[in-house]
C-alpha cells in the first residue's frame, strides 16, 4: 500500500506541474494585450506601457512563470487586472455559488436517477421501463440552456415564483437556495437522465450474475436480493459517473450561469478570457485542474481500498 | 390520462396567475437598473471602460462641470467660471459645503490634486490627451482655482465634464477602484463582482437631494436573460437593452415603456487609409456608394438608427447632413472601381464582437460589397484581438465600429490612429478648433471638418447608434438620450 500511495502521489505532482506549464504557455500565446484592452481606444501608448509594467507583464517568461507558481504555492493567486482585488477573494466569493450549485444539482440528479433507474431495471421491458428510458432519452437530448429558458418562462415570468436570475447571497440561506433552485433543476435534468440510464444498465448486468441466482436460490426475496447484493455491486460505475459529473458541474455550468446571470466560477473564467484578465483565467483554471486531479486521486485510492486487486496490479 | 391532467392543471395555474398579476401601486424608493457590461474597477479616472461611468458618473462622482440630459454642459462642483480674454486663464468658483463621502471637505486643494493627477507622469488616465493643454493649476483660496493653459483650448470645459476628470480626494483616490469616494448624491454601498453594485442615498449631499433612497445595478450580459429579468421584475430599467428583437413585445405591454433616444455613437465602416488600395480615394468612394445604409439599419439594428454622412451626431447643433454625398448607387460604385483600375478586389473585414452592428451589419455589408464586385474576407474577432490587430497594428482593410465618445471628430487628426487618415487640411481645422473659443467660429470649423471627411470618404459613414431602453412604465426621470455614457439617477423617481 505505501508504494502504491507514493506512486499515485508522484503522478499527482507530475500532473500538476505539467498542467501549470501548459496553462501558463496557452495564456502566453493568447493574442491581445490586457493593458491596451483596459485602457480602450483613446489611451496614449505611454499610458499602456505604464500599465503593462504595473501589471508585471514585461519581465522574462521564466521569471513570470516562477513568480506565478511560487505565488500559487503560498496561496497568493495575484491581483485581478480588471477588478483590482485579489483573485483569491474572487474565487472565494464565487465558489460559494458554484460549489453549492454543483452539490444541489448533483443531489437532485441522484434523487431522481436512483429510484427511476432501479425501477426501470426491475421492470425491464415493461411499459414503465420503456417510458422511463424514453423520457431519459429526451432529457439527454434537450439542451439544458433551452430547458432553463422554459423554466424561467414558466416559473419567473408567468408564475413569478422565482426570480429570473441573480443570486440573493447567503445572508438568508433560504433565499439563496431559492435562487439556486431553477439553475440546479436545469443542470440536474440531463445529468439525471444519463445517471438513470447508467444505473439501469449496470443493475441489469449485475442482476444477470450467478451470485444473484444463488442468493435467490438461498431463499432471499427479489427485493432483498436487489438491495443486499445487486445494488451494491451495480453502484461502482454509477459512482464513477457521479464523480465525473461533479467535476463537470463545478466548472461547466457557464451557460446556465449566463442564462440565470449567476456569478459563478464558470462565468468568472469566461469573463476573464474576454476581458483578458489573464491572471484570473490562469489561476482559476489551475485551481479547477487541481480539484479534478485531487478528486481522481481520492477515487483511485478508494478503489484500491475497496478492491485489493487494483492495489496489486499497479505494483 | 395522468399526463393530460397535469397539462390541464398547469394551464389552469397559468391562467389564474396571469389574471392575478398584482397591479402594484405603492411608490417605491429604490430602483434596480440592468446593465450589459460590468465595470471592471470603479475609478472613472483610471479606467477607459464606459461601464464605469454607467454606474458612478453623476451618482457617486462629480466633476467641475457635468453633462445634462440634453447634452449641454452645466456647472457641477464649480458653480461658475471666468475665462480670460486671451483664453489662457480659467478661474473656477467652487460650490460651498460639498463633502466627500468619507466626511472630508471638498475644496480647491482637491481640484488641484485631481487635475495634477491626470497629467502626472505614470498617470493611467485613459483620456489624458484631453487635458494636455493644462499648464498649471493654482489654488487661489479654498473656493477658487485658477487654471493656466499652454494654448487656448475651446474644448476645456466640455472635456472637464467627462467622467475622466471627476474630483477625487488625496486621502481616498488610491482606493477608488474598489471603494469609490466621491462627492455625489449617492454613496457606494457594496459590490458583488459579477452580480451587482449597490448605491445608497448620500444624506449629507451638498446639492438638491435625490428622491431615491437606493439603487442597485445588476449586470446581465445575455440578451435572453435581460428579457427575462425585465419581464420578471428583477430589474426596473434596462437603459441599453440588448435584445432589440423583443422590443415589440414590451411596446405592447402596458407595464413597460420603450424609450428610443440618440447616442453619441457614430457607427462607421472604418477603412485603412494608410494602405493600398484604400489609400486611393476613388476606391473609398466606390465603397461608400456600394453601401445601402437603410438596409443595414433595418437588417442589423431592427430599424433603430439614424443614417449619417459624416462623423457627427445628428443630435448635435453643428451636424451637417451629408448623406446624399455618399448615397447608395451601385452603378456609380462599379464605374469608380473601373476608373481606379480595380478588378478582382479582395479586402479583409475584421469584426469586433458586437452582435448587432458589427456581426449582423458585417454580413450585410459583405453582401453589398459583393454586389459591386468587391470580395471580403470576414474575420470575427474578440475585443482584445481587435484592439491588437486592428487598432494597434493597423493590420486590416475594413472594420465596423461604433465610436461612442461624445464629439470625437478630432480622432481623425490623431497621429497613428487606426484610420491613418493623415489629411493635412483636416489636421489644420482640428488644430484651429483647439485654439478657438468663439462659438460661431467653432461651429464653422466643425462643419468644415465634417465636409472634409465626407469629401474624402475617410470612412464609410453608416448610422448613429440608437439608445433603445426598456423601463417600468412608472419610473420617471431616466435619460432618454445618451450625451455621454452614464446612468444619471439624480432625477429619477417613481410615479405615486
Amino acid at each position: 500500500m505505501p508504494s502504491f500511495l507514493i506512486g499515485r502521489l508522484t503522478s499527482l505532482a507530475l500532473s500538476l506541474v505539467a498542467a501549470s506549464i501548459v496553462i501558463f504557455l496557452i495564456i502566453e500565446v493568447v493574442p491581445g494585450d490586457p493593458a491596451q484592452f483596459m485602457l480602450g481606444l483613446n489611451a496614449t501608448p505611454e499610458a499602456a506601457e505604464t500599465l503593462r509594467k504595473a501589471l508585471g507583464l514585461d519581465g522574462p517568461l521564466l521569471d513570470r512563470y516562477f513568480t506565478w507558481v511560487l505565488g500559487l504555492l503560498r496561496g497568493d493567486f495575484g491581483i485581478s487586472y480588471t477588478y483590482k482585488v485579489p483573485v483569491a477573494q474572487l474565487i472565494g466569493d464565487r465558489i460559494w455559488i458554484s460549489l453549492p450549485l454543483a452539490l444541489y444539482a448533483l443531489a437532485l440528479s441522484t434523487l431522481i436517477a436512483f429510484p427511476v433507474g432501479i425501477l426501470a431495471a426491475v421492470r425491464r421491458n415493461s411499459a414503465t421501463d420503456v417510458s422511463i428510458m424514453g423520457a431519459a432519452q429526451l432529457g439527454v437530448a434537450v439542451p439544458n440552456f433551452w430547458f432553463a429558458m422554459l423554466l424561467v418562462l414558466l416559473f419567473s415570468i408567468t408564475l413569478r415564483w422565482f426570480n429570473a436570475g441573480g443570486f440573493a447571497g447567503w445572508q438568508d440561506p433560504l433565499l439563496a437556495m431559492k435562487s439556486l433552485t431553477l439553475p440546479a433543476i436545469a443542470l440536474a435534468l440531463p445529468q439525471a437522465s444519463i445517471l438513470a440510464r447508467v444505473m439501469r444498465s449496470s443493475l441489469l448486468d449485475t442482476l444477470g450474475e450467478d451470485y444473484i441466482r444463488s442468493a435467490r436460490a438461498k431463499g432471499l426475496s427479489r427485493w432483498q436480493t436487489l438491495w443486499r447484493h445487486a445494488l451494491r455491486n451495480a453502484l461502482i460505475p454509477v459512482l464513477t459517473i457521479i464523480g465525473l459529473q461533479f467535476s463537470f458541474l463545478l466548472a461547466g455550468a457557464i451557460i446556465i450561469e449566463n442564462v440565470f446571470f449567476l456569478p459563478g466560477l464558470g462565468r468568472l473564467v469566461f469573463q476573464g478570457i474576454t476581458s483578458r484578465d489573464l491572471i484570473v483565467v490562469k489561476s482559476v483554471v489551475m485551481l479547477l485542474v487541481f480539484a479534478v486531479i485531487v478528486v481522481t486521486f481520492v477515487i483511485d485510492v478508494t478503489y484500491a481500498l475497496v478492491d485489493p486487486r487494483l492495489r496489486r496490479a499497479t505494483r | 390520462m395522468r399526463k393530460s391532467l397535469v397539462v390541464l392543471a398547469l394551464a389552469g395555474v397559468l391562467a389564474m396567475t396571469t389574471a392575478l398579476t398584482p397591479a402594484f401601486a405603492q411608490a417605491r424608493t429604490d430602483v434596480k437598473i440592468g446593465l450589459v457590461l460590468e465595470p471592471p474597477s470603479l475609478d472613472p479616472t483610471a479606467e477607459a471602460a464606459a461601464a464605469v461611468d454607467e454606474v458612478v458618473y453623476a451618482n457617486v462622482f462629480e466633476g467641475l462641470a457635468r453633462f445634462a440630459a440634453d447634452g449641454s454642459i452645466v456647472p457641477a462642483l464649480a458653480k461658475s467660471w471666468d475665462i480670460s480674454e486671451d483664453g489662457l486663464t480659467y478661474t473656477f468658483h467652487l460650490v460651498e459645503g460639498a463633502k466627500f463621502h468619507d466626511g472630508t471637505d471638498f475644496n480647491a486643494d482637491d481640484v488641484k490634486f485631481s487635475l495634477d493627477r491626470i497629467n502626472a507622469e505614470g498617470s493611467l488616465n485613459a483620456q489624458k490627451a484631453l487635458y494636455a493643454s493644462i499648464a498649471s493649476v493654482e489654488v487661489v483660496d479654498p473656493a477658487t482655482v485658477k487654471l493656466t493653459l499652454k494654448q487656448p483650448d475651446g474644448n476645456l470645459i466640455y472635456n472637464l465634464a467627462w467622467g475622466d476628470a471627476v474630483m477625487v480626494a488625496p486621502e481616498s483616490a488610491d482606493n477608488n477602484k474598489i471603494s469609490p469616494i466621491g462627492t455625489g448624491p449617492f454613496v457606494f454601498k457594496d459590490r458583488v463582482e459579477g452580480d451587482h453594485i449597490t448605491l445608497e442615498k448620500n444624506g449629507a449631499y451638498w446639492g438638491t437631494p435625490v428622491a431615491l433612497e437606493g439603487a442597485t445595478f445588476r449586470f446581465i450580459a445575455d440578451p435572453t436573460a435581460a428579457f427575462a429579468a425585465l419581464q420578471a421584475g428583477d430589474v426596473d430599467s434596462f437603459p441599453n437593452f440588448p435584445a432589440p428583437e423583443t422590443v415589440a413585445q414590451f411596446q405592447n405591454d402596458p407595464r413597460f415603456r420603450v424609450v428610443v433616444g440618440a447616442t453619441q455613437g457614430e457607427t462607421v465602416l472604418s477603412m485603412n487609409n494608410g494602405k493600398a488600395p484604400l489609400d486611393n480615394v476613388k476606391v473609398r468612394e466606390a465603397i461608400a456608394h456600394a453601401i445601402d445604409r437603410q438596409a443595414i439599419i433595418d437588417g442589423a439594428m431592427f430599424g433603430y438608427g439614424t443614417p449619417i454622412g459624416t462623423f457627427m451626431s445628428p443630435a448635435s447643433p453643428d451636424y451637417v447632413d451629408l448623406t446624399a454625398q455618399s448615397n447608395y448607387d451601385p452603378e456609380k460604385s462599379k464605374a469608380l472601381l473601373a476608373e481606379a483600375g480595380m478588378t478582382d478586389l479582395t479586402l479583409s473585414l475584421k469584426l469586433p464582437p458586437v452582435e448587432g452592428y458589427a456581426r449582423r451589419g458585417g454580413e450585410i455589408i459583405a453582401n453589398q460589397l459583393a454586389a459591386v464586385g468587391i470580395k471580403t474576407e470576414v474575420t470575427n474577432l474578440e475585443w482584445a484581438q481587435w484592439l491588437g490587430e486592428v487598432f494597434t497594428d493597423k493590420n486590416y482593410d475594413l472594420t465596423i465600429v461604433s465610436h461612442t465618445e461624445p464629439n470625437d471628430i478630432g480622432i481623425f487628426a490623431r497621429d497613428g490612429y487606426y484610420f491613418q487618415y493623415n489629411n493635412a487640411a483636416f489636421n489644420q481645422i482640428i488644430a484651429d478648433l483647439a485654439v478657438t473659443a468663439d462659438p460661431t467660429k467653432r461651429s464653422e470649423l466643425l462643419k468644415a471638418a465634417q465636409q472634409n471627411l465626407a469629401d474624402n470618404y475617410a470612412v464609410g459613414f453608416l448610422f448613429e447608434l440608437a439608445k433603445v431602453g426598456v423601463e417600468n412604465a412608472k419610473l420617471k426621470g431616466m435619460w432618454e438620450n445618451a450625451p455621454t455614457q452614464a446612468t444619471d439617477l439624480t432625477g429619477v423617481s417613481w410615479e405615486q
